[in-house]
């Protein structure tokens, strides 16, 4: 076992604990508590079964799959431009990102790249969908510990990044904006302006979360030192973005990979966090957010000019081969395996989403700690129910 | 005010992309681990390396793999490459019916049986990845990864449900997604999708008709 620090043993303790208990069958009687499908606090239908030792969960297990749509399946009855429209609908708060890795998988498989422009414009975008997201999540967060106010601040200031990505793509949720060789259209009149306008706000809005979230004592005793991850555990499991980085693994696709994205002309930074624990990740994910604003101010001002489309043929065959492409999505992680046969649509999509592994760690993370511990865990991992039943 | 932004650690350096020889080195270090076990391998210059293992040493890999420095379980699922016989669902139902292909191709690293596990894992050190293919023997099952990667149990599941595929070893290979009393595996080609069964796909009928542009013009929105 690696050299772990003092929270981090304090974690094992508790959950070598659980088990001593689970394994001696003490005359306590356990009490086994069902958390969902149902429950405010699951962000959709997950649920949990937790075996709980008074107020200690010895065991507790995750069900998934009440919304299981079979996207994997569908995308093989569609052609490849058709696919986005199902992939959207992966994780509905950043819809734009989930295009990119398949657009791009399609892209190496055909040997063309999108113009410059249309790279910048995919990464400004990208982001922004990101912002959307976490910025919700961030509001989202208070509400598991109490504090209302939080989210109507995040929904308040979602707003603005939600009307950039209608102004630029026309849909709100599901932009389907990405195409095989570029993008649908160009930048409207006056958004450039605004977006840069929209960041200043979202800055302010980190700030306010910061002071008011982050700096709550009530917010720290609950997350502090609380679900801690070790980073070989964190690997082993596959979790990704910022739930990996706050085990201290550094490690970003937006840096760590070439794609043809503007990522490289932008300079920001990746946070790590040594501890861990459910604070480490919520901290994580608000400066996440602030590193998104600024690459997006960045790039703003450089965007090339040419045209947002390549030269692909009318009727898009994709020609034989296997890819596998994957971008640092607002969850993690995000990749799809991409089969193709030569056909219009794909053979076989695996569709690999951050939420499906970050959430399969729960039954380890899980154990040994409180009841209300369950909820700020889960909403530290963060998850999007449709990010794992895919 | 001192933010608490300022006390964490951070990092902005690019390290160096991997080459070519960094993955003929994996490829190299695996050969030592597993011998004539390695059956073939597929280099994509620049971007991606594929490997195929023998059935009896897919655990073997793992362990292999992660002692090379691969800590990073990304996913791993399976392949069916039996053609569809129901074809793609989009065929005009007026049309006659074609002979459905029924030849098993494989992709990267060639193959010989119909269903391939395969799995790709991560080096976050050296910011390399490597996807690792196996035939499933006809005793549909191959060994599980679970040992070496504890993220394999629901990807297992998942296959296991889905595909049919038995991982041994694997303690718990309940149903994940299905009910329990689910008969048959989705996502196995000869699964009839049965809402494309039921009602073709509209985008049969409803095509508008297509503006007339030279072909290569590009502009396909």
């Amino acid at each position: 076992m690696t050299m772990l620090n003092e929270r981090q043993q304090l974690s094992y303790i508790a959950a070598q604990a659980a088990d001593a208990r689970l394994n001696v069958e003490l005359e306590t009687e356990g009490m086994t508590l069902n958390i969902g499908p149902q429950h405010p606090a699951t962000h959709g239908t997950l649920r949990i079964i937790a075996r709980l030792d008074g107020e200690q969960v010895v065991w507790a297990e995750p069900v998934a799959g009440y919304m299981h749509r079979g996207y994997e399946k569908l995308t093989e009855v569609r052609s490849f431009p058709q696919v986005t429209t199902l992939i959207n609908r992966i994780d509905w708060l950043g819809s734009f990102a989930n295009e990119v890795p398949f657009i791009l998988a399609a892209e190496q498989l055909m040997e063309i790249e999108a113009p410059p422009r249309a790279q910048y414009i995919r990464t400004i975008l990208f982001e922004l969908s990101r912002i959307a997201n976490v910025s919700l999540f961030l509001g989202d967060l208070g509400v598991q510990m109490g504090a209302i106010t939080p989210v109507f601040m995040a929904f308040r200031d979602r707003e603005y990044v939600l009307n950039l990505i209608e102004g630029a793509t026309g849909g709100r949720f599901h932009p389907n904006f990405d195409r095989i060789g570029g993008l649908k259209d160009d930048l409207p009149k006056g958004w450039i302006a605004e977006t840069k306008q929209v960041m200043k706000k979202l800055r302010q809005f980190c700030d306010e979360i910061e002071d008011l979230l982050f700096g709550n004592e009530i917010f720290q005793s609950r997350t502090r030192g609380v679900g801690i991850i070790p980073a070989d555990v964190a690997k082993s499991y596959g979790l990704s973005g910022a739930n990996l980085r706050a085990s201290g693994v550094d490690w970003d696709l937006r840096r760590d990979q070439s794609l043809p994205m503007a990522w490289d002309q932008a300079d920001f930074k990746v946070w790590t966090h040594p501890d861990g624990d459910s604070w480490a990740r919520c901290w994580i994910r608000l400066q996440e957010t602030r590193e998104a604003t600024k690459i997006v101010d960045q790039l703003i001002d450089n965007i090339p000019a040419g045209p947002v489309m390549a030269k692909v043929p009318r009727i898009i065959k994709v020609p034989e081969g296997e890819a596998w492409v994957s971008t640092e999505n607002p969850l993690g992680e995000m990749g799809y395996y991409v089969v193709s046969k030569g056909d219009l649509g794909p053979f076989r999509v695996k569709i690999r989403s951050a939420s499906f592994n970050n959430i399969s760690i729960t039954p380890w993370v899980l154990k040994g700690v409180y009841v209300p511990d369950i909820i700020t865990i889960l909403a530290s991992l963060y998850f999007i129910l449709g990010d794992i039943d895919r | 005010m001192v933010r608490l932004s300022d006390t964490a650690t951070g990092n902005d350096e690019t390290a160096a992309l991997p080459g070519d020889g960094l993955r003929e080195g994996i490829v190299d270090g695996l050969r030592s681990d597993l011998g004539d076990r390695l059956l073939d391998t597929h280099l994509l210059p620049q971007k991606d390396l594929w490997v195929r293992v023998q059935p009896d040493a897919w655990a073997l890999t793992a362990a292999a793999l992660k002692t090379q420095g691969f800590e990073y379980f990304c996913f791993l699922s399976v392949l069916d490459w039996l053609p569809s016989p129901f074809g793609k669902g989009e065929d005009d139902p007026e049309a006659e019916p074609t002979e459905p292909n029924t030849e098993i191709k494989q992709g990267y690293a060639g193959g010989a049986s119909r269903f391939q596990v395969f799995a790709r894992v991560t080096d976050i050190k050296r910011h390399v990845g490597v996807t690792v293919k196996a035939d499933v023997p006809e005793s549909m099952s191959v060994p599980s990864w679970l040992p070496h990667y504890a993220g394999a149990n629901w990807h297992e599941r998942e296959a296991h449900e889905m595909f049919g595929i038995g991982f041994e070893g694997h303690p718990d290979l309940r149903n994940l997604y299905l009910p329990g009393e689910f008969e048959g595996f989705p996502l196995r080609k000869d699964f009839p999708l049965l809402s494309r069964m039921v009602k073709p796909w509209p985008g049969i009928v409803d095509v508008e008709p297509m503006p007339v542009v030279d072909e290569g013009e590009g502009d396909a929105s």
